[in-house]
């Protein structure tokens, strides 16, 4: 087989969105290169009018929460909590249309999809989930201020940027947890208030685990519960608890009265600094530690080579992502330079998320259809920022080819082949969107299909359409 | 009618392709006395302290403050299981079970599972080793594995995932069958066929799509059973008709799920375990307490119970089902009005085929210096013997299978016996 043409279906399908017609073109025989010019440069940012910040969009939630606390406290709304929630979930909702169908608008049509790939793998990396109402109009703002901006910079501000912002805050609750020898909780003792105070830990231990050195790496129960601390008062501008008011509404604010004070032991090191300065200590160390290089390199390699990834790629991996004090574009160059990426074609079966974006991709949708195209993700088990755990959305193939999934796809096909299959010429784009990697029974089956609607069942529904 | 198209289709298919891919199968008329089993798998960590609290243990309403479970009588308060031991009140159905002797409540339990972390939590609780990544298949799948050919089950296929992909307890050599509810319309027969056809030579996607037409005309077959039969409420023929109703948030699925549930272990030919996931369980903020965030949840869970015995009809006298949940929840509530992730549960065993009424507990009480490691309710019951005793007893797993292939290395494990109805 030719070579440099294979290896443009697969910078395509594995380390992009999938070809548009005339992309596999325009790549020729330089695919690697074609992957390289797009790190260079800043982060692509969402357009849109439309779309706010999240401090915006929270300081208008935290607005209504007040209204329910004056209601409550004048004794006259009794219904005030569900119409309280109500609201704001009509608050949040056409804020997340406005988000996902910006998202679907970037991915369909952007000439740098590697680096719109490797957004979706650090949204998933620090996952938070709009299953929990508190994120829903949140989430997408996530991706657009911590995420984004710091796709192509350092991991270390990355992981900053994410535990600061309110929407992991609040997913994972630390903007209530308050040091058991804080001020706030000193305050409570003396006042004999009914109201316990003390730490949340489920922030912190999700940070170690899911976000930096993975399970297995090394640290404790006790770890867990000192980081917590370092982390207490990390909180929202504006979140009432306990009076407190402080800070600009819906922003990130540190609130030494919720602090535990004092230093901590994490991981044998002692972190004595005073304030924020502590959790952003931690967090900074734990970010250039070999456990984190290690997890996160398999995680890379998991995602863009294959679900038990060779171990000399992740080894080769983690010694760049450490010893460039993780420097991300470096590790995607590391990474775009692994033999093994190009070696196993369609090792990877598309999430839901990469085939619904490769079909729309490679049958050039209008953009107009970005908001129809969001429910789809949900139909097909993989509803836009709903990965459901902080753990995000799974990565290996058995997590999305069971049965039912595959005959939904299926299903979803047939029913994108009826609506548009007839003005479209599916033997001309399968070449366009497979390239050297079409099989001789895809190209059969297409050209010999009893109908064009038929015919872009068939291209949608192919092994290698399947997989990536 | 489109059920007795796709039922000649896959007959056509298995001529056609000459191939493996659809063989032939034996239509078995009633075989109500086969046993089923249901493994519900609540992801998050259940609060075993709140589902069923031990209200006359000295120590719970001090660690539990607020947000403890008033004792049996009080307003608000527990279910009465026995001198210790209560229900959650929002657990109405599962205490009518406990007083027809059909519900039997495990507490102080756990998986083999000692750390804390949700993702090793749950691998183990489906993997049915001492370890996290031990091996990538489940238990129910390689108990599944080690029973003998059924000649009534369709395609062999004896277990059932309800949901798109199929979860890790029921991965493995045995094959199995996953099903959600369709929004799509279904295709048209010849472009089923050449979809086959352009499968033939990718195994992974070929058995795919044949367990998936399996499962599809299964459910078209008991439809259309009870189309003849007793007019039932819950086939999938018309959970298909009801498709478009709306769907209040995390409700309407999980009913869909129960009624295919039931319409799956009710059909003569169709599986007989099946295996789905309830969410939602960790509760690190205000968890509540009688009324509240938790309350709401296991008050779903239950209703979700009812219906099933409901749409299970006689069946359920055949049926078990075992509610477990990776590990439970810290004994104190935190700074937040919640719990923090801790070591050992409780879970529930309920069915027509249990034997019930009784609460099984090795109870390490609640005192500071009883609690694992300071801070959890103590693990003093090996989830794998409550699994291994049902298995035995109800499926026939053979106990040489148990102690090795089901459970790795788990001789020294013994089953609890006399958990199903001799």
């Amino acid at each position: 087989m030719d070579e440099p043409a294979l290896a443009a279906a697969i910078a395509a399908n594995r380390f992009g969105l999938g070809a548009r017609p005339g992309e596999l073109a325009r790549m020729g025989s330089d695919a690697r290169g074609w992957l390289t010019a797009q790190l260079n440069g800043g982060a692509p940012r969402l357009q849109g009018s439309e779309l706010r910040s999240s401090a915006d969009i929270l300081s208008q939630a935290l607005e209504l929460r007040r209204e329910r606390r004056d209601a409550r406290a004048g004794g006259s709304a009794p219904n005030a909590d569900a119409a309280v929630v109500m609201k704001i979930a009509q608050l949040y909702r056409p804020v997340y249309v406005d988000e996902t169908s910006a998202r679907i608008r970037e991915a369909l049509t952007t000439d740098r999809p590697f680096i719109e790939r490797l957004t979706y793998f650090w949204t998933n990396h620090f996952a938070v989930s709009v299953d929990k109402v508190a994120v829903l109009g949140l989430a997408g703002s996530f991706e657009r201020e911590a995420i984004r901006p710091h796709v192509l910079g350092n991991f270390t501000d990355l992981l900053l940027a994410s535990t600061r912002h309110p929407a992991m805050l609040l997913y994972l609750d630390n903007q209530v947890s308050v040091g058991p020898n804080s001020l706030l909780a000193q305050r409570a003792a003396r006042r004999a208030s009914e109201r316990r105070f003390g730490i949340n830990e489920n922030l912190a231990r999700e940070i170690l685990e899911l976000q930096t050195l993975g399970v297995a790496g090394g640290y404790t129960q006790a770890d867990v519960t000192s980081f917590a601390q370092v982390i207490t008062g990390w909180s929202i501008g504006a979140e009432n608890l306990g009076h407190l008011t402080s800070g600009v509404p819906g922003q990130f604010v540190f609130r030494p009265e919720m602090h535990e004070p004092g230093a901590q032991l994490i991981l044998g090191k002692r972190y004595a600094q005073d304030g924020a300065e502590q959790g952003v200590a931690v967090l900074r160390d734990l970010a250039q530690r070999p456990a984190a290089a290690n997890f996160i390199a398999t995680k890379l390699a998991r995602h863009f080579i294959a679900d038990e990834p060779p171990p000399q790629a992740v080894a080769h991996l983690a010694r760049v992502f450490h010893d460039s004090s993780g420097d991300l574009p470096s590790v995607y160059r590391a990474l775009i330079g692994l033999k093994e990426c190009w070696a196993q074609a369609l090792a990877k079966f598309k999430t839901p998320g990469e085939y619904i974006i490769s079909s729309l991709r490679g049958l050039q949708i209008p953009q107009n259809y970005a908001d129809k195209a969001r429910t789809s993700f949900a139909l097909l088990g993989q509803r836009i920022y709903a990965p459901g755990s902080p753990a995000g959305w799974p990565d290996r193939s058995a997590d999305w080819d069971g049965s039912s999934a595959v005959m939904k796809r299926i299903e979803w096909a047939d029913a994108l082949g009826q609506k548009i299959g007839a003005h479209q010429d599916a033997a001309q784009l399968a070449p366009q969107w497979l390239g050297a990697g079409m099989s001789a029974a895809t190209h059969t089956s297409v050209a010999r299909a009893a109908s064009g609607a038929q015919a872009l069942t068939l291209l949608l529904s192919a092994p290698e359409f399947m997989r990536r | 009618m489109r059920a007795i198209k796709r039922r000649e289709f896959l007959t056509g298919a298995a001529l056609a392709t000459g191939s493996a891919l659809f063989t032939s199968r034996i239509a078995f008329a009633g075989s109500a006395t086969r046993p089923r089993f249901v493994f519900v798998i609540l992801r998050g960590a259940l609060d075993g302290l709140t589902a069923v609290p031990p209200y006359a243990d000295p120590n719970y309403a001090r660690l539990r403050g607020e947000v403890a479970i008033a004792a049996p009588g009080a307003s608000g308060g527990a279910l009465r299981l026995d001198g210790l031991f209560g229900l959650h009140p929002s657990l109405a159905f599962l205490s009518e079970c406990f007083t027809a002797e059909e519900l039997v409540v495990f507490h102080a339990m756990a998986s083999p599972y000692r750390e804390r972390s949700h993702f090793d939590g749950q691998d183990v609780l489906e993997n049915g080793c001492a370890r996290a990544h031990a091996v990538q298949t489940g238990w129910i799948n390689r108990a599944l594995a080690a029973l003998p050919p059924e000649p009534s089950a369709r395609r062999g296929e004896l277990g059932i995932a309800l949901g798109q992909n199929v979860p890790l307890v029921m991965r493995g050599p045995a094959p199995v069958a996953s099903w959600s509810p369709s929004h799509l319309a279904a295709l048209d027969e010849d472009t089923l066929q050449r979809i086959a056809d352009l499968y033939s030579t990718d195994p992974v996607l070929s058995q795919r799509l044949a367990d998936a037409l399996s499962t599809e005309s299964a459910a078209d077959t008991s439809a259309s059973e009870a189309m003849l039969g007793a007019g039932e409420e819950n086939s999938p023929a018309q959970l298909l008709a009801r498709r478009n109703e709306p769907k209040a948030r995390g409700g309407a699925p999980y009913k869909e799920i129960i009624h295919a549930t039931a319409s799956f272990l009710k059909s003569a030919d169709g599986p007989r375990v099946a295996v789905f996931d309830a969410m939602g369980w960790d509760t690190h903020a205000n968890e509540g307490g009688a009324l509240g965030q938790l309350a709401a949840r296991l008050a779903g869970l239950d209703a979700g119970l009812r219906t099933l015995k409901e749409d299970l009809g006689p069946v359920w006298r055949d049926t078990v089902v075992m509610i477990a949940t990776e590990f439970g929840r810290t004994a104190a509530v935190n700074g937040t009005r919640g719990t923090d992730h801790g070591t050992a549960a409780a879970a529930f065993l309920v069915g027509g085929a249990v034997h019930g009424g009784r609460v099984i507990a090795d109870w390490p009480g609640l005192s500071d210096h009883a609690l694992y490691q300071g801070r959890d309710l103590a693990p003093t019951m090996n989830m794998h013997a409550a699994l291994k005793g049902v298995l035995a007893d109800h499926l026939a797993v053979p106990t040489r299978a148990l102690d090795t292939a089901v459970f790795p290395d788990s001789a020294g494990v013994k089953p609890l016996q006399g958990l199903v109805r001799a």
